[in-house]
């Protein structure tokens, strides 16, 4: 191997890493981010809305000083979105200069004309890399089977061009949505964590690292009421993104009522209703 | 030694580990975990590169390497917590050749004398146009053991048709010349055209959004009121599921159950009997908007992308009408279509005039019958009829 992947010596040291960059991981994500890395596998992440699985990719990217490149996935994404595509434009430009004598045409397909693409880039890319594959739910069956292609052999052949191999492994994390079921060669390939809610109080620290200079106060205050959310019946229930976000409202506003903030944590109307009816949050 | 996964190799162990990995494995199995002898392996390179002496770093990595969906956590906890306290502080035992054996790829050698081959069971099947016309008509309800299984390869047919949708992925178009509605520039093969005309450019090419199918989610009404029709309609969610991408199968009586899995996999009789094994409240009463309630809060994400829901209810409700409403509307909102198929409806006469009906037909978007064949297959051609727009 060329370039020195991102390594850590121990599950503890992972904790540590991403304790440094403000993401407190609970022992079992940081055993699969060890493990991920230990045995050159792919992560793959899943939990609900707003429980970091994003941010995970961005704390372990900081924290072993590799690059993070991202592919984000949508509908109806192919090769040409996520691994390269051709400069059609300039090709055709470079036609046109050729007949005014200016150039010679000939080599149309060389890396000049080559856009390279997120998982191309990953490939190809100096020095350690964190690829995170972000959302993979949306993409379709085809780019599926594409990706696990890509994962199990870290090398694509573009016709033209040749074979381009991975210098190293990079470390991938895959996150999942569960808006449908991935297929299971694709989970075969991966390492998997389902990422739970964080205990009231690991959700005060997490809330104490990421908005500076918060109140011990606000803190506990909003994460006993976010805490008591949860335990309702609602459509969507707020993640740890939105806890963050109220802590941050909270003090922005320095003397207000939960209640009249609760848009920042709910987002259905049904649930802000409810929740104002049953007074869920009369006491925090 | 065997190479695997990036030309990292599994590290000596020995014997005595692969044994007591074997065991486990074999045991998470048992608890419906798909686990084999990839799994097996990878366990062993991840249990290898931590402390295996720890409890807690042999959990967290044997966990990460064995399971896959959030549904095999509590099955792996059970074995974990067996297999651990058994094996960790005792010396291996010899290997378990019976369960090494559930766990290890066979070897295909004759044992003994083949079985018996059973009396072969016919399949009765439509003989004749005629045939085929009378069960169309028929209500589900008056069908008799043998029609069920012949109206089975109809059902099939009809379940493969159903709602697609334009999707942003595109195709190349066959069209050429001047733009073509919603079609995309195709700049690849324009180029590579151009060089058969030195170069220039002549022919513009396109690519156009293609057409997929729309996911499908299904519930199914299996209280005592709906017995006669249950198991038909059960039938063709099963159908629907072995025929079709991205299908969600859910049925409820007092509360609801998702039986997607249950259902995949083409062996029919055995689909319908998980299904019913995982149902537990068959033939009870009903609670609808619970039910509902639940379907929207616990899998709104499955539903919440443009799919085409399709209740299957008599609309005998014991619940509270008002949470029918309000989760009625919530799903209405959601779903791309949404349609209630009510046996009921075929009766001449009928009125929905039932609590549960009276609360749920407003939010609907097409209220069918569902009795029969020849009313699922109008079900199918009104879905299959607008891959874009919905009437409201």
């Amino acid at each position: 191997m060329i370039a020195p992947q991102a390594t850590f010596h121990s599950v503890d040291a992972v904790h540590a890493a991403l304790a440094r960059e403000r993401y407190l991981a609970d022992r079992g994500l940081a055993t699969s981010v060890y493990l991920a890395a230990a045995l050159e596998q792919p992560l793959l992440l899943e939990g609900e809305a707003g429980v970091g699985k994003t941010e995970v990719a961005n704390a372990l990217a900081a924290a072993a000083g590799a690059r993070l490149i991202r592919l984000q996935c949508h509908e109806g994404i192919d090769l040409h979105n996520a691994l390269y595509d051709w400069d059609y434009a300039r090709q055709l430009l470079a036609i046109r200069a050729a007949e005014g004598g200016e150039r010679r045409v000939g080599q149309l397909f060389t890396r000049e004309f080559l856009l390279r693409r997120p998982l191309l880039e990953a490939l190809e890319h100096e020095g350690p890399v964190v690829l995170l594959i972000d959302e993979v739910d949306r993409a379709d069956d085809e780019f599926e089977a594409f990706l696990l292609e890509f994962l199990s052999d870290f090398q694509v052949t573009i016709p033209e061009l040749g074979t381009a191999v991975a210098r190293g492994r990079p470390l991938v994390v895959l996150t999942s949505n569960r808006t449908r079921e991935l297929h299971d060669a694709l989970k075969r390939r991966c390492l998997y964590h389902w990422i739970e809610y964080p205990s009231q109080e690991r959700e005060a620290e997490i809330v104490r690292a990421r908005v500076e200079g918060v109140p011990e106060e606000i803190a506990a205050r909003v994460c006993s009421a976010v805490a008591r959310l949860r335990g309702e019946e609602l459509y969507k229930l707020p993640g740890v993104g939105e806890t963050i976000n109220w802590a941050r409202a909270l003090l922005a506003l320095e003397d207000a009522e939960l209640h009249e903030t609760l848009g920042v944590a709910l987002k259905v109307r049904e649930d802000i209703e409810r929740v104002e009816r049953t007074r869920v949050l009369e006491g925090v | 030694m065997e190479k695997v996964n990036g030309g990292a190799t599994v590290p000596h162990g020995g014997v005595r580990v692969t044994a007591r990995l074997v065991a486990l494995v074999a045991s998470v199995r048992a608890g419906g975990v798909r686990a084999g002898v990839g799994e097996l392996v990878a366990a062993h390179r991840a249990l290898a590169a931590v402390d295996s002496a720890s409890r807690q770093e042999a959990y967290f990595a044997l966990r990460a390497a064995l399971c896959s969906r959030r549904e095999d956590l509590e099955p792996f906890d059970a074995a974990f917590a067996a297999w651990f306290d058994a094996y960790a502080h005792r010396p291996a035992p010899p290997v378990d050749l019976d369960a090494a054996r559930l766990v290890l790829p066979r070897v295909a050698v004759p044992g003994g004398s083949p079985p018996e081959p059973g009396p072969v069971e016919a399949v009765p099947v439509p003989a004749a146009w005629s045939d085929v016309e009378l069960l169309r008509e028929k209500d589900f309800a008056s069908y008799t053991d043998r029609e069920r299984t012949m109206a089975r390869r109809l059902m099939a047919r009809l379940a493969a048709r159903g709602p697609r949708r334009v999707s942003r992925r595109t195709k190349p178009s066959r069209r050429r010349g001047p733009h073509p509605p919603g079609a995309r520039h195709d700049l690849r093969r324009t180029l590579r055209d151009s060089l058969r005309y030195h170069g220039e450019p002549v022919e513009r090419r396109w690519r156009e959004p293609s057409l997929r199918q729309r996911p499908l989610v299904m519930v199914c009404d299996v209280s005592g009121s709906m017995e006669p029709y249950a198991r038909m309609l059960l039938q063709y969610m099963h159908a629907c599921v072995a025929a079709r991408r991205r299908v969600e199968a859910f049925a409820f009586g007092t509360r609801l159950t998702r039986v997607t899995r249950e259902l995949a996999g083409r062996d029919h009789d055995r689909a319908l009997e998980r299904a019913h094994d995982a149902a537990a409240d068959w033939s009870g009463g009903t609670r609808i908007g619970a039910c509902l309630a639940e379907l929207n809060r616990e899998h709104g994400r499955r539903i919440g992308r443009g799919a085409t829901v399709v209740v299957l209810s008599d609309g005998w409700d014991r619940g509270d009408p008002e949470q029918l409403a309000r989760e009625m509307e919530r799903l209405g909102r959601c779903a791309h279509r949404l349609v209630w198929l009510n046996p009921l409806k075929a009766s001449a006469g009928y009125e929905p005039l039932t609590r549960g009906m009276v609360a749920a037909l407003p939010h609907v978007d097409d209220f069918l019958a569902g009795n029969s064949l020849a009313s699922l297959e109008e079900l199918a051609e009104l879905l299959e009829d607008q891959p874009t727009r919905r009437r409201r």
